[in-house]
Parts: C-alpha cells; structure tokens; sequence
C-alpha cells in the first residue's frame, strides 16, 4: 500500500511472499497486510498455530512457514480479505491460488473465468478447482492458473458485465 | 431498480403493495420508505425548487435535508424519505412548501 | 416528566454501549434515538469489522448491532425512546424530546451526549441535482431496503467510508466508475482500498468533482485534477457518464446540542469539527453532561463502543458511591482505548483528543 493507492508495492509483496522453493513445495499462506490497524483475529484462526501470536494489537501477522498446511482456514476469517494461498506445486504447469469472495454470482466448480490482478486487470483464463461457501458468507475459491501468476492472481471475474463492468 | 441476489444480505419478505403517485399506481413494498418505493420505480425528481425550479431529489435519506417533502394522503410537508409505505397511500409532489391544514 | 438517572442521546454503537454499561452499574437510563431502528450506522454495515478478537472483530457491522440491541431489550432498566428526537437540552437540566405525533420532557440525572456525526457537503457545479446522494443515504437504500441509488457511480471520497460504499456498491452489482480522492492519498485502510481496486475500480488521488450534469438527474461527472492547495489543474479534466455521485467527504461531529448545555467547546480539526472538552472519563465541563462516539470526535465504530462503556461507566458511577472495582473497570477501558489508538490511523485521533482534554489528574471521584 506503499503511496497509499490500494495496490501493494513489489517490495511490500516481497515480504510476505514465502520464498519460490516453499511455494513449490506445497500450499502457502500469503498474508497481504501490509499496514498497522487494530485487528488481530488471524491469530486465533490457523489450526496449525503458523500465525505467531500478537504482542499488540496493531502489529502486522508473522507466519511460521514451515508450520503453515495452506489449508485456507485463515482466508475467510481476515476482515480485510488480505490473506491468500498459493500452490506453486499444483502440477507440472500450473499452480492454484485460493482468495476470498464476496461477491455474486459464485462460481461453480470447473467454470472458466477470468483470473484479475491486484488492480483489476485480467490476467489469463482460469478454471475453478473448488469452492468453499462458507457460513460466515466470505467464500473461498481455489483457482489452476500458470505458475508465474501465482504471485500475482488476487481476484476472479466470473461473467462479462460483473461490478458493472 | 431493486437488487435480487444479495452475496451477504438477505431482505425481509415485505408484500407488494399499490399505491398511487401523481394519480399514477405504482406498486412497493409495505414498509419502506416512500422514497425507497419511488427510487426503485424509476422516480427520481421528487419536487423542484421554489424559485428557479431546479430538480431536486433523494438525498440524506435520514429526514434531514427537506429534499424529498411530499404530499402523503392529504398531509403536506411529509419526509418520504422515513416514512413508510402503506397499501393505497396517495402520494403527491408539491410545488413548494406547502401550507399545513 | 420522565424521570431518570442517565439519559443517553442517540442509540448507534456509543450510546447502546454507554446504556448497557450504565444499566450494569445498576443506573436507571432512558435511550433517545431517532432512526427508524436502533443501532445507528452499524445496521448499514455489511463489511467484516477489524479489531480485537474479543471484541467483535470478523463479525459484520449489522450483526453488532444485533447483538449490541438484543442486550438493551432484555434489561428493564433500560427505557428506550424511539424514533424520538432530543430537540432541546435546557438549564434546568430538562430534555425536550419530540416524537412522530408527541412531545415529551426528560429529567435525567446525567446525560451521555452520543448523537454521532453528520456528513460533510462538497460545493460543485449542479451539486443538487437529484442522483446526487451521501453515502449514508446510498447505504440505506441498498443495504437497509435492497433499492439501487444508480446503475453507474462516482464516490467521492476515499477515506474508509468511500471505500467501504464502493466495495458495498460493488456487492449490489453498481458499476463503480472511480473513486476521488482530493489529498495525495488513499485516507481510509489500505486493505478497504485492495478490495475495490482488484475489482477495477480506479482510484484518483489529488482530484476532486468539479460539476455534475444533466437534465432531470445526474448524467455526467466531471473530475480534475487538484493541486495541495486545492485550485484546479486546467486540462486535466475527465468525464464519467454516471447516474449518481456518492459524496463520502468527511464527517463533522453532531453537537448542537452540546452548544446548548454550554459546556466549552473547542475546534479540533483531528476530530472533524467543533467538540466539547472532556476529561479521561469523558466528562465535559458540565458536570451532567458526558459525551462518547463520533459526537465527541471523528474516529470509528470500535472506538464508539469503548467510549460509549467509558462515559456511561463514568456517568453511573457519578451516581454512586466511589468503589475500587470502579477504578480498575474504568482503567481497563482507558487501556483498550490506548491500545486501539497505537497505529498512525489512532495517533492522529489521540493528538485531536489531547487537544480536546481538560488538564487534570488521573480521574478522583467520577
């Protein structure tokens, strides 16, 4: 959020993107929080204990990599819709991000749609390997994109004409 | 134009209810505010200004601002905007701020 | 007359806070609100609140305000007014409340003023043409009654509320054509910003709305780019064929009728506006009045509802003898009010509350 667009800088993601040798070892947690506000919930989410517990309240998450499962738990329960899974050893071409949704219509399983960047743009076509409804409404959809957009996929547009567009 | 499928809310089943405005019928839901029924038939000019009949409109939507004052089944002056609608209520524009009887 | 010990004006996040902390204490309170439904901008508020875990954060704003007045219904001590509106508050300690067809007097032993805040207008060419809208008027009508304020938008403002409406106008299937922003920066949360961004939204910093138009309603809008001072950068105009503008431009603290007690009062630009000057308890000059929420400074919900414990805390413990529990309570809420305050969104709230504080000592005989 570096100059305060909305849109994070390659530094800020830099930093809480695991490293390329973890994320092709399996799922991983990506927390983009990248600014001191009042929020701690994420602590309390992960099963495994891979969210360091806060000393303060407004302090930014610290995630114990080798701890994390990236089984997503923590996707739905960040307020701020920051926290994201990638999977860059999905298969031979493809890695899978899984990000909140809150929108309608949601996808089904095995629907192509558009795979969006961090500023709306559509990167590729992708398809939706599973989606999670959850009950506290902020849905969690896992998406089969190219490897080198695993870093990059934060958002889906299922249809032409979604947010008016 | 009312929204259909919600991804977090769910809208309390209100009935449909007639009532009529300028002398046409037009049809709510029981409840909302006259203003919420006309938005989302399509009404958006709700008096016009006294001096150089300027549109005027929905605005605070708290009963504050006295843009949306209306004649309401003979009562002059009412704030659509928080009050709510009932079935066969005779709803008027004004020219102006009306006399109260 | 009404007879009471607290009388708590206006029943959003502060003052349902300040009634249910006041009853605990054993107070008999009255709660004055004039919405259709109690709870005030919380009802409106679908996103996921930040915050301490156990304190509400991850639920939605509407299911605190469920919450928040499931409490009050259940506790006899607390009388609720509503929608009744406090029009006056006089020497003799009376409050003048006017309901739909009645009018009633109010003798309240304390009174916690928790009126919240009124948005802010912006002067533009046409700016009252209908389409025009503020953005807590577009949140009622599509988040309270389901009707759209429009099919393409233009929101001004991109502090949390601007951000937080477009997101919301985004969820009710809006086409959200760009947000404006007159300072060189996003105001509100960088992750609010994130989540219309990744939707498209464009965001436009240093550039504000410079006129709408149309006939019968808004039909365009044009924005321009602003210098820091705020004059207009000629030829950098852009249109937007929109059918509504959400004006998100701040908020001022409600407080007429804190001006009415005559309680001192101080312009704080931190806060939003004119406030009343408080001690650490929330107290103003005048010893019967207290304030908590947005009322007595801009800031946000979270922060409304400690407050809103804190002066009605405070204002019951006023009632009754000093006890060394109280200390601790009262304590404890200072606590999570610092704590909540510690980021550079909150240490611009604390230098407006410094500026706003009596001087004193730490808090005697509430």
């Amino acid at each position: 959020m570096l100059a305060k667009t909305g849109v994070p800088s390659p530094k800020e993601i830099r930093r809480c993107l695991p490293a390329r040798e973890r994320r092709s070892a399996g799922p991983v947690a990506v927390i983009e929080c990248l600014e001191r506000i009042p929020c701690d919930p994420c602590q309390f989410l992960c099963p495994q204990g891979a969210i360091r517990p806060f000393a303060n309240l407004n302090e930014l998450p610290r995630l114990d990599e080798e701890r994390c499962t990236g089984c997503g738990a923590c996707i739905s329960g960040c307020p701020g819709l920051a926290i994201f899974v990638v999977d860059e050893g999905f298969s031979e071409a493809e890695a899978l991000v899984k990000l909140p949704y809150e929108f309608r219509p949601v996808p089904e399983k095995r629907r192509e749609v558009w795979a969006l960047d961090r500023e709306g743009n559509r990167l590729c076509r992708a398809v939706v390997i599973a989606v999670r409804r959850n009950a506290n409404l902020t849905n969690v959809i896992s998406l089969a994109v190219p490897k080198s957009l695993a870093a990059r996929v934060r958002n889906i547009l299922p249809e032409e004409g979604l947010y008016g567009r | 134009m009312r929204i259909e499928n919600h991804p977090i809310l769910t809208f309390p089943e209100r009935k449909r209810v007639p009532f009529s405005f300028d002398g046409r019928e037009i049809e709510g839901r029981e409840g909302e505010p006259i203003a919420a029924a006309l938005l989302a038939a399509g009404v958006r000019v709700f008096s016009y200004s006294p001096k150089y009949h300027r549109p005027r409109g929905f605005f605070c939507a708290v009963g504050r601002c006295a843009s949306c004052l209306m004649e309401v089944n003979g009562a002059a002056n009412v704030r659509i905007c928080v009050t709510p609608l009932e079935e066969g209520m005779k709803v008027r524009t004004q020219r102006r701020a009306e006399k109260l009887k | 007359m009404i007879q009471t010990d607290i009388a708590v004006i206006g029943g959003g996040p502060a003052g349902l806070s300040a009634a249910l902390s006041a009853a605990a204490c054993g107070a008999r309170v009255t709660l004055i609100d004039n919405g259709l439904r109690l709870g005030g901008q919380l009802i409106k508020q679908t996103h996921r609140f930040f915050g301490a875990n156990d304190f509400y954060a991850g639920l939605r704003g509407f299911e605190i305000a469920e919450r928040l007045v499931r409490e009050i219904r259940k506790i006899d001590r607390i009388d609720i007014l509503s929608p009744a509106s406090v029009t006056g508050i006089y020497e003799d300690g009376v409050l003048t409340v006017a309901a739909e067809r009645s009018s009633r007097r109010v003798k309240p032993k304390k009174v916690v003023v928790a009126t919240g805040a009124s948005e802010n207008m912006i002067p533009f060419q046409n700016n009252d043409l209908p389409g025009v809208y503020g953005a807590g008027a577009v949140q009622t009508l599509m988040n309270l009654y389901g009707v759209l304020p429009g099919s393409r938008v233009l929101v001004v403002g991109a502090g949390n509320i601007g951000l937080i409406v477009s997101y919301q106008l985004l969820q009710a299937g809006v086409r959200v054509e760009a947000v404006v922003e007159s300072q060189g920066r996003i105001g509100g949360y960088g992750v609010h910003a994130s989540k219309i961004r990744r939707s498209g939204v464009p965001i436009y910093t240093r550039h504000s709305i410079r006129s709408v138009n149309g006939g019968e309603g808004v039909e365009e809008a044009v924005i321009a780019a602003v210098d820091q001072k705020m004059r207009w950068q000629e030829g950098t105009e852009k249109k937007f064929r929109v059918d509504a503008v959400c004006l998100a431009a701040g908020l001022s603290p409600l407080v007429d009728l804190l001006w009415m007690t005559g309680c001192r009062m101080r312009f704080v630009r931190e806060l939003g506006g004119y406030v009343a000057l408080r001690d650490r308890n929330l107290r103003t000059t005048v010893e019967t009045i207290y304030i908590a929420g947005d009322a007595a400074g801009i800031e946000e919900a979270t922060s409304a509802m400690i407050e809103g414990k804190l002066a009605g805390l405070s204002a019951a413990l006023s009632l009754r003898p000093h006890n060394p529990g109280s200390q601790r309570e009262l304590g404890e809420l200072h606590s999570q009010l610092a704590r909540f305050r510690d980021n550079p969104a909150g240490k611009k709230a604390a230098r407006g509350i410094r500026k706003a504080s009596l001087p004193g000592r730490q808090e005697e005989k509430c």
